[in-house]
């Protein structure tokens, strides 16, 4: 309960900011508009027309809150106006992509881990791979994908995995290397074999830095999928493109705000598997 | 009562063991030139100041360090053989007990590793919580228990697959004075019911004298054995012998060897 309060201050003051923000961000067009039709505004009577436009430089809170509603429970989810609609699609990608990638990245990791040119080699490409914009190389990506005639969800997928391997290699492998010393001198007093070795130790060692990553991951999932969804035709980077195209700002903020809770939801399903998992490992507390 | 000291060929045998090091300064003489010879059943200890080689010769006796020079059998095979035929169990300073792994999770670890289908797993817990008195506490998490208890549960799981060497390096060295002394008796009772071979390193004289057959005191630059003591005091060993005149006479030879060996490098 102590909690509440601090959290509801600090969105008080979002809030307060960025009402303060929309007046100063829109009174320009209020102005610009009394000054076509020659007429006069007051102070007090501009605030209430910076709240209250159709394609106003900054939303206001309400605007932006009523969007969402309308958008996700006032629409049928079948609408292509529907954020529903285009956040299934999203989440859809993204779940797969962050499948793809989880695979791929444990699977880099045990052979980095094992292999000692893959452990010279491997990291300084992933890392580089990470410094090429993703908004660059997703239509390259995409033109690729085609050619081989996948689906757009697979495309997607593909570039969510890019983004979403990484972490998920850094801390495996970090998790990985976790076991001491004298935890791998214990196993090699009981004469055990390497796969012994790494089901028994490495693996379960390396569950708190899966989790981890796993989270950055999901993340990084999420954001590949929008990226990749630019040059689609539908899904929450498609519903933000077309925003853009229109200047409907307060669409583009509606579909942010569900990109942000979509978000804070994946993550917060890896934390709840997580938890299960460590209470029934004991490592819990 | 069994005395088995004087009995056929010894389990652990060093012949002019020398171990070099090759670091960034320079080789370092871990062990120079080590003869010991440790019977079946003996209750060895290893003394001396950090640096001497005590943990260096145990290690090798696992196999887990690999000797430059000289030959070294355990029970009449290389080190590295009689590893793979799971001829000793080892005790780390640490108990380093699986924090996912149940108290008896833990004690299952070797027996998994080995083989031993489950039946015979859980037999084989029980008996060895019981050896060490924590007898109840295979359910409860690493975690839940104290740094004494822990490494009760580490001896455990050495003692689990029954080999008939048990090796432990400083196994009390982090508990505090009271609960060490408890473990010692414990493990001298524990020792009288196994008939086990022990090989155990501590730089604490009183424990060494309380616990030993014999006690190995080696000093450091190079690592080497300056004195081997075979204790008088019988197998049988109340806590209060510390007080006694025998106890007193060979601490106090302990000490002059330990002293000596630093003499000569200063």
């Amino acid at each position: 309960m102590n909690r509440v309060l601090p959290i509801l201050t600090v969105l008080a003051a979002i809030v307060a900011i960025w009402y303060a923000a929309t007046v100063l961000m829109n009174r320009a067009w209020v102005y610009d508009q009394a000054a076509r039709a020659e007429t006069e505004v007051s102070f007090v009577q501009m605030i209430p027309l910076t709240m209250d436009q159709e394609r106003p430089v900054l939303p206001a809170p309400h605007q932006v809150v009523t969007e969402l509603v309308k958008s996700t429970i006032g629409t049928a989810p079948t609408s292509k106006r529907s954020l529903v609609y285009h956040g299934w699609i999203t989440l859809s990608a993204t779940a797969l992509g962050f499948v793809i990638g989880t695979v791929l990245g444990c699977l880099l990791a045990v052979g980095i881990v094992y292999n000692r040119a893959m452990d010279m080699s491997v990291l300084p490409w992933a890392i580089a791979s990470q410094m090429v914009p993703i908004i660059a190389l997703a239509p390259m990506l995409t033109a690729i994908m085609n050619t081989f005639g996948a689906t757009p969800l697979v495309t997607k997928a593909v570039i969510s995995a890019y983004l979403s391997f990484f972490p998920v290699v850094v801390g495996m492998v970090k998790g990985l290397r976790s076991p001491d010393g004298m935890q791998l001198d214990l196993l090699h007093t009981y004469a055990a074999t390497g796969g012994q070795a790494f089901f028994k130790l490495r693996l379960p060692a390396s569950m708190p830095y899966f989790f981890a990553s796993a989270k950055v991951g999901i993340a990084a999932s999420l954001v590949g999928a929008i990226v990749a969804e630019l040059n689609q035709p539908a899904g929450l980077g498609a519903r933000l493109l077309q925003g853009s195209y229109y200047g409907q700002t307060v669409q583009i903020w509606a579909t942010l705000f569900l990109c942000a809770i979509l978000a804070a939801l994946a993550v917060m399903v890896i934390a709840a598997v997580e938890r299960g998992t460590l209470a029934r490992m004991g490592m819990a507390r | 009562m069994k005395d088995t000291t004087a009995t056929a060929a010894p389990v652990i045998e060093a012949k002019r063991l020398n171990l070099v090091f090759e670091t960034g300064d320079g080789p370092v003489h871990a062990l120079k030139d080590v003869n010991l010879s440790i019977g079946k059943g003996e209750f060895v200890s290893f003394i001396g100041p950090s640096g001497c080689g005590k943990t260096t010769f145990l290690r090798c006796v696992a196999a887990l360090e690999h000797p430059t020079g000289g030959t070294l059998t355990v029970n009449g095979l290389t080190p590295d053989e009689a590893r793979r035929k799971r001829a000793y169990g080892y005790v780390f300073q640490a108990a380093g007990l699986y924090p996912w792994r149940t108290i008896a999770g833990n004690i299952k670890l070797p027996l998994e590793i080995m083989g031993f289908d489950r039946a015979e797993q859980d037999r084989r817990v029980e008996q060895v919580l019981e050896l060490v008195e924590l007898k109840g506490f295979g359910k409860r998490f690493p975690w839940q228990l104290s740094g004494g208890m822990q490494q009760r549960a580490s001896i455990a799981r050495a003692l689990a697959f029954d080999a008939d060497i048990l090796l432990m390096d400083e196994p009390f060295g982090a508990l505090d004075e009271i609960v060490r002394d408890r473990l010692n008796e414990e493990l001298l009772k524990l020792w009288a019911r196994t008939g086990k071979t022990i090989g155990f390193v501590t730089h604490s004289i009183p424990e060494a004298v309380y616990l030993s057959t014999k006690i190995v005191v080696m000093s450091p630059r190079p690592g080497r054995i300056t004195d081997i003591i075979d204790s008088p005091l019988p197998r049988e060993r109340p806590l209060d012998i510390r007080d006694s005149r025998e106890f007193i006479e060979i601490a106090h030879r302990v000490r002059e060897g330990l002293r000596a060996g630093h003499g000569d490098e200063v």
